[in-house]
């Protein structure tokens, strides 16, 4: 059979090499087709299983068939440790992912990024020596995996910190171009090692040094962004790792982690442009322009907040005939989608028509709210995508806006100054009458001064999203 | 000049790979609904975990001889791969879940 398969002059193909080559050419095929599966509401589920099959696939044929240059295979005592990291991996990885709240998975999707990202730097420091005694083309790739490698694992943390509260924003700006300075640094640096050549152990002080500036940059870069813009960056974090990825099969001529890596970085990409398209900025904007605060706003007369009491706006909740609830972060944040639920089943009990408008980047990720309310049980018709609610919202009686702000701020239509301006928003001003749930009267997490709280139909209740809404069902019931 | 055609000729399969993916992956993307957008990001990036094959050939052919720094950041580089992948998967089909439940809750 060894020799059937020995079907090039000079190159001696084992049956077992074939089998490899198969099975990642199997792999790839399911990636793609889990991918596309996972785009699809009614089968993303399913989808995500085939994929992750294909990689269990990938790693059991590997573990197994894969030969080194000297076309040894791998020695049980390697396999051991193989197997014993590979369960430590899978068993935090699958408690991590069980037990944490659905309020923090963007924060989670962005940890496991960092670790994915980390792996990919890893194997590109370790492969370095090789790659340092093989061609340009390989030695190329090494540095450029291991550089994105690095930037997506430092760059991702720093995201994930943000987005749990632990770290702070830095909006200085001396930053941008400290950053420019440091990433044009980082990749001189980076050609410099690449074109040197040398013996590898003289350089390995190089390539450690690019692995330390390359954190730094993934750092610097994430620092300076704003809260609000975070979605678009885990995104485009994602696709980077999905390019390390790839990076690294380029050094083991493994067509399996090139198509999977590139196909993550693709869709990567595109889903960080369709990001940007929801929150109308550029790319170029989110990364270099820190957003936030200004716009004519602060100098404009605003008039004044008005409040509104726990009983009247039970009153005027209980006899509305169409109410729409318009969730964001805030929501989320009091782990108030629950209770929201209740609010609603009680309403809709009353006669009142209630629905929930979701904009496409409510929450710090796009599609999270959504996740949030079925999470609660919200059924999935109850929630209207914000292009199928706007134009029926000035038949509503009431809008309530929990926890949200800037995608209902109509600085966007009409303040050519403010750093929204040209956002698509709910249309929650044209409603009749308007709730605002919020803790304080104070500026939203993108400090954006808000024009809708200042409106005449709009009143504010102020107070945890959680307690407001459990004060005004227990008011409500008692009706 | 002739060192680049050298090299895309060495790399040639996998540079076709690369062109075709990048349509590919657009491709598959393009018409994601909104609601799906955090599970996709999850799921894509549990499939960037790929790396762990890398991880799997560095620790599989690694000198157990003696006790390395190589081989410890190699472990690692496993560890952090397998935790990306089997963490993504798990928390994606976690999410999807719940919109499962709504259908079923639906058809009956």
């Amino acid at each position: 059979m060894n020799q059937i398969l020995g079907i090039f002059d000079g190159v001696s193909v084992t049956l077992g090499d074939s089998l490899l080559e198969l099975s990642y050419l199997i792999s790839a095929l399911l990636f793609v087709y889990g991918l596309k599966r996972l785009s699809n509401p009614a089968t993303a589920r399913n989808g995500n299983i085939w994929a992750a099959a294909g990689m269990l696939l990938a790693m059991i044929t590997t573990a197994l068939l894969h030969k080194n240059d000297a076309g040894h295979n791998i020695p049980i005592s390697n396999l051991i440790i193989i197997i014993l990291a590979i369960s430590v991996g899978s068993v935090a990885g699958w408690i991590i992912a069980r037990k944490v709240k659905m309020t923090a998975m963007p924060q989670l999707v962005s940890l496991y990024n960092a670790t994915g990202g980390l792996a990919s730097a890893l194997v590109g420091l370790l492969e370095f020596p090789k790659a340092m005694a093989g061609n340009f083309g390989s030695l190329l790739v090494t540095v450029l995996g291991l550089l994105i490698g690095a930037v997506a694992f430092s760059g991702s943390m720093i995201a994930y910190g943000k987005l749990d509260g632990k770290v702070g924003d830095i909006r200085a700006g001396y930053m941008k171009y400290v950053n420019m300075l440091l990433i044009v640094a980082t990749l001189a640096f980076g050609a410099w090692v690449t074109f040197n050549g040398g013996q590898p152990s003289e350089q390995m002080w190089a390539i450690w040094l690019l692995f330390g500036l390359a954190i730094l940059y993934g750092v610097l870069f994430v620092m300076p962004i704003g809260g609000a813009d975070m979605p678009v960056v885990i995104s485009l974090l994602n696709a980077l790792t999905g390019i390390a990825a790839a990076m690294a099969g380029f050094i083991y001529h493994n067509q399996a982690m090139i198509l999977g890596g590139i196909l993550v970085g693709a869709a990567g990409m595109i889903l960080t442009m369709l990001m940007c398209k929801a929150m109308n900025r550029s790319l170029i904007n989110v990364i270099i322009g820190a957003f936030g605060g200004g716009g004519a706003a602060a100098d404009r007369d605003m008039g004044i907040m008005k409040e509104i009491t726990v009983s009247d706006a039970a009153v005027l909740l209980n006899y509305s005939q169409k109410i729409v609830i318009i969730p964001g972060y805030g929501l989320a944040v009091a782990q108030a989608q629950h209770i929201a639920h209740e609010l609603d089943n009680l309403l809709e009990s009353r006669g009142v028509d209630v629905r929930y408008a979701i904009h496409p980047v409510a929450g710090r990720m796009p599609g999270h709210m959504n996740v949030l309310l079925a999470e609660a049980d919200v059924p999935y018709e109850k929630l209207v995508e914000m292009d199928h609610i706007n134009p029926d919202m000035p038949n509503v009686d009431v809008a309530i806006v929990i926890g949200a702000n800037d995608v209902v701020n109509p600085a966007a239509y009409d303040d050519p100054s403010s750093p929204i301006y040209g956002m698509p928003i709910i249309d929650a001003h044209l409603a009749k009458n308007i709730i605002v749930m919020k803790r304080g009267a104070g500026k939203g997490y993108a400090g954006i001064e808000n024009f809708l709280f200042f409106n005449d139909k709009t009143r504010m209740f102020y107070g945890n999203a959680k307690d407001s809404l459990q004060k005004l069902a227990a008011e409500i019931k008692n009706m | 000049m002739e060192h680049i055609l050298q090299y895309f000729f060495t790399y040639k399969e996998a540079i076709f790979i690369i062109a075709l993916s990048i349509f590919l992956g657009i491709e598959v993307i393009s018409n994601v609904p909104a609601v799906l957008h955090t599970p996709l990001m999850s799921g894509a990036n549990a499939i960037s975990g790929v790396i762990i094959i890398g991880g799997i050939i560095l620790v599989g052919h690694a000198d157990l001889s003696k006790v390395s720094v190589d081989l410890l950041l190699g472990i690692l580089a496993l560890i952090f791969g397998t935790l990306n992948v089997v963490g993504g998967f798990a928390v994606t089909d976690r999410m999807l879940e719940m919109f499962k439940k709504k259908k079923t809750q639906k058809a009956s």
